[in-house]
């Protein structure tokens, strides 16, 4: 089951690397299920919501994504990634905890859904220029593609693209900062 | 924001394509070598019997000690700054430079002789050694801290640690073309101790600068 993951999130993202952005969908979904699973089992006081870190280890897996080497596992670099962030949850949140290093064989979790709850993404997304906001609200709160945003903000395509882009690498280095 | 949203977004901004780590980091060494070289030449440069001091064990032997902790350390600074590398071997190398110095330390009290060892370990140069290294090293350091801002160290400050421990053996190597004073005595005294300020420079940069 490990392995097969394994290979198929190689393969999804390599795909998504070479420009594939359905197999980059796809691989993001299968991530953020199994980083809910961690997260989840991590976190069993209160005090961080196991989405926000779900959300924070996306964004970093995005903006980080080139740290990644081909013919190096997805899964020790995911869930290294993954406790990072938890772990930087905790310590804004004025705790320390220790997510011990050799825990891989026990994070490979079973995929869970997502609960909803207000998100510290959401304060990130307020702190942008409006532009990068509009932008990255537009494409993910209401769903529209690159073109249509760029026709319901007449710009081009390619300032939607780099709006995007600033912005979502923004709100990730917001996270890194706090 | 749903994660289901932030998933479009991300994928929206697939198309965006960052040089892979591995390949940035080799461009990295060279923009801190052209650095470091630059610092040198301007400033102290070669001494000038470098040609027949090349021939000597000793001047020699400085590079093999430089140029190993120079190995040792980009092998290891590469891995610390991808997540999930296993970090084991590139850790165990970094005896190396150690090593090789501490031998060397050996043979040269069996061949010269005690009343001599205080004049080695003092040399002549120790002032411009410990603040030359630095000085050459600043810039490296600083490339290399932006390499791991670029990179995503999960233990930031041992990788800006390590990040000052490769600006300072680039920094030595340089330095040790100027230097009169081979004797391994004045090198595993006077150039540790400047690799170890440039190591704890980079160990608090890591800790300030390197956020992701």
């Amino acid at each position: 089951m490990t392995g097969k993951d394994e290979a198929e999130l190689s393969r999804l993202l390599k795909a998504a690397i070479a420009g594939d952005e359905r197999a980059y969908a796809d691989f993001l979904h299968r991530i953020a299920a199994l980083v809910r699973g961690f997260a989840r089992r991590k976190i069993v006081q209160g005090g961080v919501d196991p989405e926000d870190v779900v959300q924070e280890t996306l964004l970093a897996i995005h903006v980080k994504r080139h740290t990644w080497r081909p013919d190096a596992p997805v899964l020790p670099w995911v869930y290294a990634i993954a406790r990072f962030k938890l772990i930087d949850a905790f310590r804004r949140r004025g705790r320390r905890i220790e997510v011990e290093i050799d825990e891989i064989a026990e994070t490979f979790a079973e995929p869970e859904t997502e609960t909803i709850s207000e998100r510290d993404i959401n304060r990130a997304l307020d702190g942008l220029p409006p532009t990068q906001r509009s932008v990255v609200s537009s494409i993910s709160v209401d769903g529209h593609s690159i073109g249509e945003t760029a026709a319901k903000l007449g710009v081009s395509e390619t300032a939607v693209r780099v709006s995007l882009h600033r912005g979502l690498a923004a709100i990730a280095k917001r996270f890194g900062r706090q | 924001m749903r994660t289901e949203d932030l998933i479009k977004a991300l994928d929206a901004d697939a198309r965006d394509k960052a040089m892979p780590l591995g390949k940035a980091w080799w461009l990295a060494v060279g923009v801190a070598v052209a650095i470091a070289a630059t610092v040198f030449l301007a400033t102290i440069g070669p001494r000038p019997d470098i040609m027949p001091a090349m021939h000597t064990m000793r001047f020699m032997s400085k590079f093999v000690f430089t140029l190993a902790l120079v190995a040792s350390a980009f092998a290891l600074i590469r891995v610390l700054s991808m997540p999930g590398a296993s970090t084991r071997r590139a850790m165990a190398w970094m005896i190396a430079a150690p090593v090789l110095v501490v031998l060397a330390v050996v043979l040269e009290l069996f061949v010269v002789t005690q009343a001599d060892w205080g004049k080695r370990l003092v040399g002549s140069n120790m002032m411009i050694c410990m603040s030359f290294i630095p000085l050459i090293g600043i810039g490296p350091l600083a490339v290399f801290l932006g390499m791991l801002r670029y990179g995503a160290p999960t233990r930031p400050v041992l990788a800006g640690a390590v990040a000052g421990l490769l600006a300072g053996g680039l920094a030595a190597t340089f330095y040790a073309a100027h230097c009169f004073d081979d004797s391994p005595l004045f090198v595993a005294t006077w150039y540790t101790i400047a690799i170890a300020f440039l190591t704890l420079l980079g160990a608090i940069g890591g800790r300030l600068f390197v956020r992701w």
